[in-house]
């Protein structure tokens, strides 16, 4: 509509309508030339890489789904000359590679510490979900002591606390036997708490400082201590599994889960020693740190496995899962204790003295200041640890240990599935397996970032 | 925070264990005591362990003949020699593989983070699929894989896979010709040092002279012509010394040419493309840190793209990058210890494997190969920093 004078001037009274774009700039043809076919050095580039994913992906598909053996017995079910992944493979090796030589008859156990573990876990990583100190609390404190029972049947032999060691309290009780309860080791348990409360309590006290809270803080450790220590002894009635028997990915996540839980606090002290100002403090951290970053994992597990057992005195023989847990804990606690002092270097300095301006002391504003933003500015670092020390699990193999890798790697060995496609399969589901982990801790990360995201930055 | 702590009142009850300089010393003698005591224990328990399963203390094992044979060498070894020469073959393999990696995965690694920032959808998404597996792999898992499903399933010597009839890859590894030195052929192995002098020299004076002038002189094209034309002039003067002995198939293996094991092929390229993976992230962010203003600015000079990147974007970049690369070398050389998981004969498999089994002497050889691993770190990180040094940005 417009209007029209009579000299023929014309004037437009309402917005002409919008006109879609040109056609060459907008669907998936302009999309094509913008991104894949935009000059010739581009289309070259282009055509290649349809070559190389026509060279690579239809291959493994067909290998994976649609020429693989889903059901069979032995081998004969994958022989043949167009076969794909060999699945039966992986379905008779599967207790294999989960448990180990885990006995048949206690896997239950197993799976009661994979779903507990899986159910604890998953309140925590959902933001929105409530009873979150509660959570932590049940997986980082209740879940280990649990898991331990479970897995290695608890019962551990209690017999010397202290006092015991110099024949003290043997005398005194004999040799009494309560549901596979050493009564010796209890009350050398309690007469040692006594002896440490008072002689801490009056050393405080005599110096000046709060000497009966000094005193309490000295007993609550000594209970928490007897809480775990009490939970490991008793018999509970269920078999013990010694460590040489776990396998596959039960070690494969115990190594993990044990070496992110230490680390973490571990790293943390060492970054805040490095960060010190005190001398002595800073130089034994850097010492730590530098040492552990500067050596191989393999050569810390040759030395937790061969060299360790040297330094213990006689008669201890640590457990080999255990030398290597250590090893493993130590490592990456070097390796975090750099991200963490990455954290720390990042906060500002207004940060401290507005802390120390409203009176908190050293750990207050640690706790509840400093390390909350350090710790959210490098979880991409955290992660990244994380990841590194999943993958690095698989380095026991090399110790003797037969993680998930190393029975994936026993597994090949066995002439009823030695078929051309076998090691094929065993890595492909290996490679699933493994990069599922991963790549899954990677992209939660990336949530948690962007969810904590609160600042400013551009 | 020294004095802050200080008595304010006249009934102030604190004692002198809450002022934080005694507090502080306190923790500090508490810290060296728990340390001392620690080292203290460990020595006298050594000693005692040592003492009761008669194991040999000392250096001395390192004079006494290994017995065991290894599959690659660099330098001369035989099954007579001594410990001490195992592991310097051990270290060589170790260096050869760390070297050889670290320029595959630079080169690798550069191509796959710029192409994570191309325009074209296809090679954007196919290095991000790269980086993506690479990544989220255990690299003994990829080590394996090369080692046992590629490479074991490579086709014989017989039926093996050749290229131009001179490097022939099988199950028994890569075979390439050998190079034979003729009279003369240390004239022209001295003309690639000259080329290379030259070039840097040349590099120099151009730099220079771009100072004063603002010319560019072609560098890239004087050091190449400087690489190809001194040692063929040289080789021409004295009459082509230097031939290739093309390996041939007798028997059931092949005879002649250098033989490269299956090994350290599979050890090399596994640590080369997981790493690579690393490095193209490390790349990846160093470009992005780059402000997009200097792309700008660099095209309203006139630059064509990929002057722009050569010439403007990267050496920024580099800056951003240099560090974390460092570290990236770093777990390379140390990731080249998994060698031992396949038997490639690196200082771990030879020296804290094998040596180690014989002799017993846990505390001597592990002690020497984490020594050896912590002086390659520190050689390389300062190697690094004095070039980070040298490129860092100096602000105000």
């Amino acid at each position: 509509m417009s209007l029209t004078f009579d000299d023929g001037t014309f004037i437009r009274n309402e917005m002409a309508p919008v006109l879609p774009p040109p056609k060459q700039r907008i669907g998936p043809i302009a999309w094509m030339r913008e991104n894949l076919f935009s000059g010739i050095f581009n289309t070259v580039l282009t055509l290649l890489g349809i070559l190389l994913v026509i060279w690579v992906v239809p291959p493994f598909v067909r290998f994976m789904f649609l020429d693989a053996v889903w059901t069979g017995e032995n081998r004969e079910a994958c022989l043949g000359p167009q076969v794909g992944a060999c699945w039966p493979f992986i379905e008779a090796k599967f207790g294999q590679l989960i448990y180990g030589f885990y006995p048949i008859a206690e896997r239950w156990r197993v799976d009661i510490v994979f779903a507990a573990g899986a159910l604890l876990l998953v309140p925590l990583l959902v933001p929105s979900f409530p009873f979150k100190r509660v959570g932590s609390l049940l997986f980082f404190v209740v879940y280990p002591v649990v898991a331990f029972v479970l897995l290695t049947g608890g019962n551990i032999d209690a017999s010397a606390f202290l006092l015991e060691r110099f024949g003290l309290i043997g005398p005194l009780v004999g040799d009494v036997q309560v549901a596979g309860i050493n009564l010796a080791f209890w009350v050398d348990f309690a007469l040692t708490a006594l002896l440490f409360m008072a002689a801490i309590g009056g050393l405080i006290a005599v110096l000046g400082g709060n000497g009966r809270s000094a005193a309490r803080t000295t007993l609550f450790v000594f209970l928490a201590l007897g809480v775990v220590i009490f939970c490991w002894d008793v018999d509970v009635g269920l078999d013990y599994v010694e460590t040489r028997q776990w396998g596959g990915l039960l070690v494969t996540l115990v190594i993990a889960v044990t070496g992110i839980v230490a680390s973490l606090p571990l790293g943390i002290l060492l970054a805040l020693g490095r960060r010190s100002q005190m001398p002595v403090v800073r130089l034994l951290s850097v010492i730590f740190i530098e040492f552990w970053r500067g050596v191989p994992l393999i050569t810390v597990l040759f030395f937790a496995t061969y060299m360790l057992p040297l330094f213990l005195p006689q008669g201890t023989n640590p457990d080999a899962l255990l030398r290597a847990l250590v090893g493993v804990a130590l490592f990456s606690a070097a390796y975090m204790a750099e991200v963490v002092r990455g954290g720390l270097q990042a906060i500002s300095k207004g940060q401290y003295e507005g802390a120390m301006a409203v009176g908190l002391t050293w750990s207050q504003m640690m706790r509840l200041i400093i390390l909350p933003q350090a710790l959210t500015l490098v979880i991409p670092g955290i992660v990244n640890s994380f990841i590194s020390l999943f993958k690095d699990t698989t380095l026991v193999l090399i110790v003797s240990i037969f993680d998930f890798l190393g029975q994936l790697r026993a597994a090949f060995t066995d002439p009823n599935w030695a078929t051309p496609v076998t090691l094929y399969t065993g890595f492909a589901f290996a490679g699933v397996v493994y990069f599922f982990f991963c790549f899954g801790m990677s992209r939660y990360s990336l949530f948690v970032e962007r969810r904590l995201n609160t600042s400013h930055r551009h | 925070m020294t004095d802050l702590a200080g008595p304010v009142g006249g009934h102030e009850k604190s004692s002198f264990i809450n002022d934080p300089k005694v507090r502080s010393i306190g923790l500090q003698l508490i810290a060296l005591i728990v340390v001392i005591f620690l080292g203290w224990s460990f020595a006298e328990n050594a000693r005692d362990n040592l003492a009761a399963q008669k194991i040999a203390t000392g250096f001395g094992f390192l004079d006494n003949t290994a017995g065991f044979g290894i599959n690659q060498t660099l330098i001369p070894y035989s099954e007579t020699s001594t410990y001490g020469r195992a592991f310097v073959v051990g270290l060589l393999n170790t260096i050869l593989v760390a070297v050889v990696g670290i320029f595959l995965a630079t080169i690798i690694g550069f191509l796959v983070g710029i192409g994570r920032l191309s325009k074209n959808f296809m090679v954007r998404t196919i290095s991000t699929v790269y980086v993506e597996v690479l990544r989220n792999l255990p690299p003994l898992f990829q080590i394996l894989f090369w080692y046992l499903a590629v490479l074991s399933a490579m086709p014989g010597p017989r039926n093996s896979i050749s290229l131009f009839g001179e490097v022939f890859i099988s199950n028994r590894g890569i075979i390439i010709p050998r190079p034979l030195f003729g009279d003369g052929a240390g004239i022209v192995l001295w003309s690639i040092g000259f080329a290379l002098l030259g070039s840097i020299l040349f590099r120099h004076w151009a730099a220079s002279r771009q100072e004063e002038t603002g010319r560019r002189l072609p560098v890239l094209w004087v050091s190449l012509a400087l690489f190809i034309g001194l040692p063929l002039a040289a080789m021409i003067a004295t009459g082509f010394p230097i031939s290739f002995e093309t390996p041939v198939l007798k028997g059931f293996n092949f005879a002649g040419g250098i033989q490269v094991i299956p090994e350290f092929v599979a050890l090399t390229v596994a640590l080369a493309t997981y790493t690579a993976a690393f490095i193209a992230e490390n790349v990846r962010a160093g470009i992005q840190s780059v402000s997009h203003g200097q792309t700008e600015a660099a095209h309203s000079l006139g630059l064509r793209n990929g002057q722009t990147l050569r010439l403007v974007v990267i050496p920024q970049a580099m800056r951003v990058i240099i560090p974390p690369l460092t570290s990236q070398y770093l777990n390379l050389t140390k990731n080249s210890s998994l060698a031992v998981g396949i038997g490639y004969p690196d200082l771990v498999a030879v020296f804290a494997g094998t040596s180690l089994n014989q002799t017993g002497q846990a505390i001597e050889i592990i002690a020497i190969t984490m020594g050896v691993y912590l002086l390659l770190s520190i050689i390389t990180a300062i190697i690094m920093n004095a070039y980070n040094k040298r490129v860092a940005l100096v602000e105000r």
